[in-house]
């Protein structure tokens, strides 16, 4: 499709696409909005290589593929082990890996593929320094084997697995920070991004790309599946998630922290504006949303005395 | 024919199977230290370091990511090599599955070691046995000069199958022992192993494609004939490689089967890896002690070598397999192979079960001799031994 240019500049973000129509992801899945714009940083000189997770059947059943990249499917747990081999390889071969004109490796997976049975591979992906970006679309549960609890469910969330009940058997476990497992292995880039701030997670793309060893990045990626929510309102619980400082947007870049607009701007809003909006949290009582709301601010403040002192 | 100098060297098994990873121009190698694999990757290590290999070295964080990372340099192009023994193929089994699935001619040197509990470090060959439906191929060295020809060989057969294989040797018994191993110079290893040309590279940017999606019911089953298929086509591309290691470099490895002394025996001892050196030697003292017996040495055990059993099978009255290894609830693992290799055949001969060695016991020419008569009585129609003979078993 031709456009002309003086629209093509007003575009905030990249106009080509590698991430086609046809894909099977649920109405609202803020998880196959994220791997579009992934595509869009990167482009075609891409391989992206995913774990069991939502993804695996996103892209399209054999012989059909949603990407217009290369694409590695393989085992849950796998992950950062097979972006260092893929990496490796490159660079046995000689060919250019990140950088403007290098081969983007790229891991798109899960949050119970990254922080529960990918953590290890994570780690070793990390500390041996691979050229790749680890990206872990940040959707709250196993949303693929049907909404089970993983380390990355917050306090009070209703899933499969806790399913509420008259025993009120909910999660009873704070969200895992894994971000913050990511940055003690002094990593040079990672950062926490959301589908609502493309802009932003576009960028974060980018400098990802640029920094030299490995990249990690956190994308909160809304489910309406697993969430219990409207379908139209995915991209405004990823804007709650960051205004109400569930999900501050942050970069960890050579040691320093910086937190992004709009995480900046104002103080939090309360926790229930991002909580109502989701049937996954209707089962909280008012201790409950007391519990999260203390833990969500305590982390936000966590995070601001990080930013000033390492900033 | 050969008319190379070869580099003589005493080296260990392990060493073995790292000079020939070096011979054989691997691009990345993935592994974990475990004992008594540990040293194959040690002396990789140290040819990168003096510049003796231009190598990828990733020295992950366990067996199982060793594997996903040598199927992620495999998928992207690179010939890539590790190695693990016991525990650690145990922990890659999952993946084991994932490089035959995607096609992927990974080679792996197994060191064949006992599994825990009780934790043990020597020789056994059930760890490796365990992984025969993963769609790997699996060649067995007698001796330290058969892991080096086997590394070498295992390259080439699985480039043009493209499925991965799998190199086993003993704990020990030959990766800390020395012995003359006589390496061939690299040009000629060159022209024997050119550069991988792969069915798919992660690389090629010019038609986007994936590997591994998702395969519904109406396509699965083609995806696993096709491997099914190309272990089938393996056998004929083990005995044509095999040939020519022997045309090139004097040893032959044309048949699945080494046959020893087997041409007049009324039974042959069949069985696996470096067991099979010290049967050969009881073989000449069973000879000459007026014993007409022989020995076969699986050299492939995947893909099995059916054709070449049944031709031996016709020839001899018993085969006393050799099993240093057990499944449990059954028999010998080899034991069973060979029975159903031969069942519907018209060869029948009296075939008999010894378990020995297990967790690097040692079985001796004087063992070998016991469960020689032990069959003689068998064949006679005499009292014997149950059908499956625990040899060592200390009773009472």
């Amino acid at each position: 499709m031709e456009v002309p240019d003086e629209i093509k500049k007003r575009l905030t973000l990249p106009f080509e696409e590698h991430f086609y129509a046809g894909h099977t992801a649920c109405q609202g899945c803020g998880a196959s909005l994220g791997l579009r714009y992934v595509l869009k940083a990167y482009g075609r000189k891409t391989i992206v290589v995913i774990p069991a997770c939502c993804s695996t059947i996103i892209a399209g059943a054999w012989p059909y593929s949603t990407l217009d990249a290369n694409l590695f499917h393989t085992a849950f747990e796998t992950t950062g082990a097979v972006i260092s081999g893929v990496e490796a390889a490159l660079k046995a071969r000689g060919i250019k890996v990140k950088g403007e004109d290098g081969v983007m490796v790229v891991g798109w997976a899960g949050d119970g593929g990254t922080a529960d049975i990918g953590l290890q591979a994570l780690s070793g992906f990390i500390e041996r320094g691979h050229d790749a970006v680890y990206i872990m679309y940040d959707n709250e549960a196993y949303m693929n084997t049907g909404i089970q609890r993983s380390s990355s469910t917050p306090y009070g969330a209703w899933t499969t697995n806790t399913p509420g009940g008259k025993r009120h058997f909910l999660e009873r476990r704070h969200k895992k920070k894994v971000i913050d497992i990511v940055i003690a292995h002094r990593i040079p880039y990672a950062a926490t991004a959301s589908d609502a701030y493309p802009e932003d997670f576009l960028r974060k793309l980018k400098k990802a790309q640029k920094t030299p060893g490995p990249s990690f990045i956190q994308l909160f990626a809304p489910c309406p599946t697993g969430w219990r929510s409207p379908t139209d309102k995915s991209i405004e619980l990823a804007r709650l998630a960051v205004q109400t400082a569930y999900f501050p947007l942050f970069e960890y870049e050579n040691g320093r922290y910086r937190i992004n607009m709009p995480s900046t701007k104002k103080d939090p809003k309360p926790i229930e504006e991002f909580l109502k909006l989701q049937g996954r949290f209707k089962y909280m009582t008012k201790e409950d949303v007391e519990t999260l709301q203390s833990w969500v601010l305590a982390e936000w403040e966590r995070l601001k005395k990080l930013a000033e002192v390492f900033g | 024919m050969s008319g190379y100098e070869p580099i003589r060297k005493v080296i260990s098994g392990n060493y073995a199977a790292a000079y020939a990873a070096r011979d054989a121009r691997v691009q990345v190698v993935a592994a974990y230290p475990i004992t008594p694999q540990t040293s194959i990757i040690e002396k990789i290590a140290e040819f990168i370091a003096n510049g003796e290999a231009d190598i990828q070295y990733v020295p992950v964080e366990s067996e199982h990511s060793a594997m996903a990372a040598c199927i992620g340099a495999s998928a992207t192009g690179a010939r890539a090599f590790t190695a693990t023994s016991a525990q650690g193929l145990a922990l890659m089994h999952e993946m084991l599955h994932w490089a035959s699935g995607a096609r992927l001619p990974i080679v792996m040197v197994d060191v064949n070691r006992a599994m825990a509990p009780p934790w043990s470090v020597w020789d056994d060959q059930t760890d490796s046995l365990a992984q025969r439906d993963t769609g790997w191929m699996q060649f067995y060295a007698e001796n330290n000069q058969e892991v080096y020809d086997g590394v070498l060989m295992a390259f080439k057969v699985a480039e043009q199958v493209n499925l991965p294989a799998m190199v086993v040797e003993s704990a020990f018994i030959l990766s800390h022992t020395y012995d003359v191993v006589e390496m061939i110079p690299q040009k000629l290893v060159d022209e024997f192993l050119p550069p991988r040309e792969p069915l798919y590279d992660l690389a090629d940017f010019s038609r986007p494609f994936s590997v591994g999606a998702l395969g519904t019911p109406d396509d699965y089953y083609e995806f696993r004939y096709k491997i099914a298929r190309a272990m089938e086509d393996a056998v004929k591309v083990i005995r044509d490689v095999g040939k020519e290691f022997g045309e090139r470099f004097g040893r032959d490895y044309g048949s699945m089967i080494e046959l020893y002394r087997t041409e007049d025996a009324d039974f042959v001892f069949l069985g696996l890896g470096s067991l099979m050196g010290t049967v050969k030697q009881a073989v000449d003292v069973l000879r000459e002690e007026g014993y007409r017996v022989g020995a076969a040495k699986v050299r492939w055990f995947r893909p099995f070598p059916k054709r070449e059993l049944y031709e031996l099978a016709k020839t001899v009255d018993g085969i006393a397999v050799l099993d240093r290894n057990y499944s449990f609830g059954m028999e010998g693992i080899l034991f069973t192979e060979t029975k159903a290799a031969l069942y519907g055949t018209d060869a029948h001969p009296l075939v008999r079960n010894y378990i020995v060695g297990l967790g690097g016991r040692d079985f001796t020419v004087k063992d070998i001799r016991n469960v020689a008569s032990d069959m003689m009585k068998a064949m006679e129609g005499g009292e014997t031994s149950e059908e499956i003979l625990w040899y060592h078993l200390k009773r009472g």
